[in-house]
């Protein structure tokens, strides 16, 4: 099954690279947030509570912005039936998680770079830690979208409803993820946060079980 | 050659409170060609689907057997061939790489000359490169039944088969049904009387809708 995902992965890769569906949207998504942020801070010296809050604030809305692409630009172009007819719904679900992980991933690393670069008070003194939640955020956050991207991707108004069906699912996962970037700030070791690994780490185990048992049901009419 | 079974065993289905078909029955074993006919809206893609597993029947079941042994809804992609109007290939790739995706994707080895004996047949020779958004309607249509065949399927769904195609095209079509039913099961859905007449069984929805047959 590794290998036929793996196949599946690179077709959406070389799809992504002629047809540039989720890319340019998530990077302009990523400047223009970035760039409001900087013009309403001014001169300001932002706090490092809010600062952990808006950096994952822009991941999660960048992740909005281009996620859903997985399953959703396959069902605009009308291409579900061919995956349907070539492939089993585990091997799709995987194809299209490994997809959007490596998207999640690349994504956020521009951010926490552009982060790093044009905000002092983004100084991570347990850089370990912060790695940590990086992980199992990015993790967490591109298996949630993933299983949600396919259950919006046969409704009418997709572009409104993954926001809508995104925030409480995805809700305890940022709330979790700032917590433990504000810790990595603090410099707070890992048993200092380990309640919140605890549960970081439990939502992603939890969000990739159900999503392959769900995916089933989402898959087929 | 394995032998392969097709089993409709009392499959019904409603939209809503909207029956389609009832009660419909059928077995086909190992070869021939089976035509269902109706009239437009009749329900002869929702069987077409149910019978390939991308829709469930709202009651009765669809078993497939290989050899006796009943293959599994994750596996039966790999005994079926399918070829539909509503079917659609990715058109950002080329023709080429839309079938070497769909084979990696499959899980079965690329045969080159098979693709290459497909292509001549259905007269796509030295277009195999060119994007798919740049086919024709009955480009296209010729490079789905590539897509259908390309992995030796048992059991071959043509939904309205020679839609799109001009006189050649269909020519090229039947030739390949008349082909490929001596050692596997066809089945057509289709309204064009020269698509049925080349059917040795056919089933009337119209027979499977007790308020219309009453």
């Amino acid at each position: 099954m590794t290998n036929k995902a793996y196949a599946l992965y690179q077709k959406d890769f070389h799809s992504e690279m002629r047809t540039r569906y989720a890319v340019n949207s998530l990077a302009m998504f990523v400047i223009v947030a970035i760039s409001v942020i900087l013009f309403s801070v001014g001169n300001e010296t932002i706090t490092q509570s809010l600062t952990a809050g808006l950096f994952w604030v822009v991941i999660f809305f960048s992740a909005m912005s281009g996620l859903s692409r997985a399953f959703v630009s396959e069902e605009e172009r009308g291409t579900t039936l061919a995956l349907q007819l070539v492939a089993a719904p585990t091997t799709i679900f995987s194809g299209k998680l490994f997809f959007n992980i490596v998207l999640v991933f690349c994504m956020n690393i521009v951010i926490t770079i552009l982060y790093s670069a044009l905000f002092d008070s983004f100084a991570i003194k347990n850089f370990g830690l912060f790695i940590v939640a990086f992980f199992f955020g990015c993790a967490g956050l591109a298996i949630a979208s993933t299983i949600i991207a396919a259950i919006i991707s046969k409704a009418g108004a997709k572009g409104t409803l993954y926001p809508v069906l995104s925030f409480p699912i995805l809700l305890p996962l940022i709330l979790t993820s700032v917590q433990l970037t504000l810790m990595a700030f603090d410099g707070s070791t890992f048993s200092d946060a380990k309640f919140e690994l605890a549960i970081i780490i439990c939502y992603d185990v939890i969000m990739l079980t159900a999503s392959y048992l769900l995916f089933d049901f989402v898959w087929k009419d | 050659m394995t032998d392969y079974s097709l089993k409709v065993d009392n499959i019904s289905k409603y939209f809503g409170r909207r029956l389609i078909f009832k009660e419909l029955a059928f077995q086909i074993n190992n070869n021939g060609i089976l035509g269902i006919s109706g009239s437009n809206g009749s329900g002869k893609s929702t069987l077409v689907k149910i019978i390939a597993g991308i829709n469930s029947p709202s009651s009765g079941k669809v078993i497939h057997s290989n050899d006796n042994i009943e293959i599994i809804p994750e596996k039966l992609h790999n005994y079926l061939g399918f070829v539909s109007p509503y079917l659609v290939l990715y058109e950002e790739f080329s023709a080429l790489e839309n079938l070497q995706y769909f084979s990696k994707i499959r899980g079965v080895k690329f045969n080159t000359e098979k693709i290459s004996l497909l292509l001549e047949k259905f007269l796509l020779n030295g277009r195999q490169d060119d994007l798919v958004k740049t086919y024709s309607s009955g480009m296209k249509q010729r490079l789905k039944f590539i897509f259908a065949l390309m992995h030796n399927p048992r059991l071959i769904i043509l939904d309205e088969p020679t839609s799109n195609l001009d006189s050649a095209g269909k020519d090229v079509v039947y030739q390949i049904i008349e082909e490929e039913s001596s050692s596997n099961i066809v089945i057509i859905a289709s309204n064009e009387e020269s698509d049925l007449l080349i059917c040795k069984n056919e089933i009337k929805l119209e027979d499977f809708k007790p308020a219309l047959s009453a």
